[in-house]
């Protein structure tokens, strides 16, 4: 079969790889019919998430029908099935997932040593990811191997196109579980840092969970564009002070809830000095991330506030003002999504015409220009902002 | 080194049979043959600083060179990073510095006038390769100048903004462990 295959940095390529087979009697194998690249791919092509091999195919968003199943999947799965298929790989049987808490199932990381080491404790298995969190290949491929398939799995109905069902494997449940961890009030404002497709997806939810105001910042027009069409206000961080329009927003008092939908790559620019420094300093692995967004969100947030986190950050961060976050009693929240936890209601709200997410596809070609698309994504060029690939 | 890592694949892993096409486009992979260029150029320059000045009959400017080897060693990282069109416009900058200091090696007597006259046209050619691997990493990564799209009628709400305001919020509870709210 063809799949994307990571070979170090900004080196991605369509290869002809093995076809998968099934390992264990919970497995079941996919045909991708449609998958997507994520904003999280990015820190990969660019060697910034630790743990990454050659060879390791990519992608964690995919959708397709199932062509083959294990022993032991209890007829939650059969052949023919349509499913999509959640990023995070979780057993639905740990304490974690009973709990609901699947991002970190306890045993469907099978690089468990590894993560043991590095993280403390292991967190859940994830598709084309870094062997971190077990070195699973991914969806950007023809055929995918689930794991755990009789719970990794939202089956979904015929009848709805693949480009509205296929981000109920990530970047739609990561916004709104980003927007869900805000506990938002109608009388809350909640600023939204970043207008990629997560971002794009969290001020859907903040609008849908009723939030009196939803703050959009980013520099691309186009997607400030699409925020604005999503019902948001919109700040220019290139023209205009984040810091002065969040604060004439909401009467000098501060936005109630923040969303960081950037993560570890934010934006250098020669105006936020401090985005120079940690560029600097992430070159020469001295940090893994790039922190401003957390600063800034920090600093604005209004005093016993919410931070929420659903940007990936992948290790050590410097000069995060912890402090000011103590003294003003903030809250985070953050962590990789809990898939599954969301999609049955949000399946339910697509099919009832609440939200129809393909609205952020802006690029759909076949997989074996996926490379190449890498880099136009990575680039912001072409005005684009989600691609979809059709294996 | 793929074939190697096929070897740590678990049995029913995909291993890879065929190689396809690189994202890396050619100026890409320029800028990275030039960048570990740089660092070990920058490396030679900070170890053998004497061995230089006396090849080029310049003798005292020992300190100049290794401070030189930095700056290389630092395009170098830069040029080897996602940023490299930075990385490649101060490998430019410092090539400029590095033919200014070279052309005083041609100045009044000096035996190795031939050895700097060849390091000024090596130099030289490394900058055109230098200028042009800029420019074309600039065009390939630039974005269009083209108008950016305008997607402000993707709103992702089929009964429009105003209807979905609140509408989930009829239907869904915070859970209890994602709460923020304390009782009024």
């Amino acid at each position: 079969m063809r799949a994307l295959v990571w070979h170090g940095k900004e080196d991605i390529r369509c290869d002809t790889v093995s076809d998968p087979e099934i390992e264990d009697p919970r497995d079941a194998i996919i045909k991708v019919t449609s998958c997507a690249i994520c904003g999280s791919d990015l820190h990969l092509f660019h060697n910034l998430v630790p743990a990454m091999m050659p060879g390791d195919i990519m992608g964690h968003e995919a959708m397709g029908e199932v062509v083959e199943t294990g022993s032991g999947l209890n007829g939650k799965l059969k052949k023919g099935d349509r499913v999509v298929v959640p990023f995070t790989i979780f057993c639905g049987e740990c304490e974690q997932c009973r709990r609901g808490n699947y991002s970190v199932c306890e045993k469907s990381n099978r690089r468990k040593d590894l993560a043991d080491k590095v993280f403390g404790h292991a967190t859940a298995g994830l598709f084309g990811y870094t062997h971190l969190t077990g070195g699973y290949p991914g969806g950007q491929a023809e055929y995918l191997r689930v794991p755990f398939a009789d719970a990794t799995h939202i089956k979904v109905p015929e009848g709805i196109s693949d480009e509205k069902l296929l981000f109920l494997s990530d970047i739609f449940p990561t916004g709104w579980q980003a927007a869900v961890q805000c506990d938002i009030q109608p009388t809350d404002t909640v600023a939204i840092w970043g207008c990629g497709p997560v971002g794009q997806m969290a001020i859907r939810s903040a609008i849908l969970l009723g939030a009196r105001q939803v703050v959009a910042i980013d520099c691309l027009p186009e997607r400030l564009s699409m925020a604005q069409a999503g019902g948001a206000i919109t700040i220019d961080f290139k023209t205009e002070s984040v810091i002065e329009r969040l604060d004439e927003l909401t009467g000098g008092k501060g936005p109630e809830k923040c969303i960081d939908a950037v993560g570890m790559e934010s934006h250098v620019s020669m105006a936020q000095p401090d985005t120079i420094m940690d560029r600097a300093m992430q070159m020469m692995m001295m940090e893994n991330d790039r922190p401003h967004v957390l600063r800034e969100m920090i600093y604005v947030c209004r005093p016993a506030g919410v931070i929420s986190i659903p940007g990936v950050y992948s290790g050590l961060v410097d000069k995060l003002p912890i402090g000011m976050a103590m003294n003003k009693g903030l809250t985070f929240r953050m962590g990789q999504t809990h898939v599954n936890r969301w999609t049955d209601d949000l399946l339910r709200r697509i099919e009832e015409g609440q939200i129809d997410p393909s609205f952020v596809i802006t690029h759909t070609v076949r997989l074996e220009d996926g490379p190449e698309m890498y880099r136009v994504f990575r680039d912001k060029q072409d005005s684009c902002i989600k691609v979809v690939l059709k294996p | 080194m793929t074939s190697l890592s096929n070897l740590v694949r678990s049995k029913g892993d995909p291993k890879i049979i065929r190689s396809g096409p690189s994202s890396l486009p050619a100026s890409d992979r320029m800028a990275r043959n030039l960048g570990w260029f740089s660092i070990a150029l920058g490396v030679t320059e900070l170890v053998a600083a004497a061995s230089i000045t006396r090849a080029l009959g310049m003798p005292g400017r020992e300190g100049l060179v290794r401070s030189f080897g930095l700056r290389e060693i630092a395009s170098g990282f830069l040029s080897l990073s996602v940023d490299k069109k930075a990385g490649l416009w101060s490998r430019v900058a410092g090539d400029l510095l590095d033919l200014a200091v070279l052309r005083e090696g041609l100045r009044g007597f000096n035996p190795r006038r031939s050895t700097v006259s060849t390091a000024i046209i090596m130099v030289a050619g490394i900058t055109v390769i230098d200028i042009l691997t800029a420019k074309a990493a600039g065009a390939v990564h630039a974005r269009s100048d083209l108008k950016p799209a305008d997607y402000g009628r993707r709103t992702g709400f089929p009964s429009g903004v105003t209807a979905a305001r609140g509408r989930a919020a009829e239907s869904f509870t915070t859970p209890r462990d994602m709460r923020a709210e304390l009782p009024r």
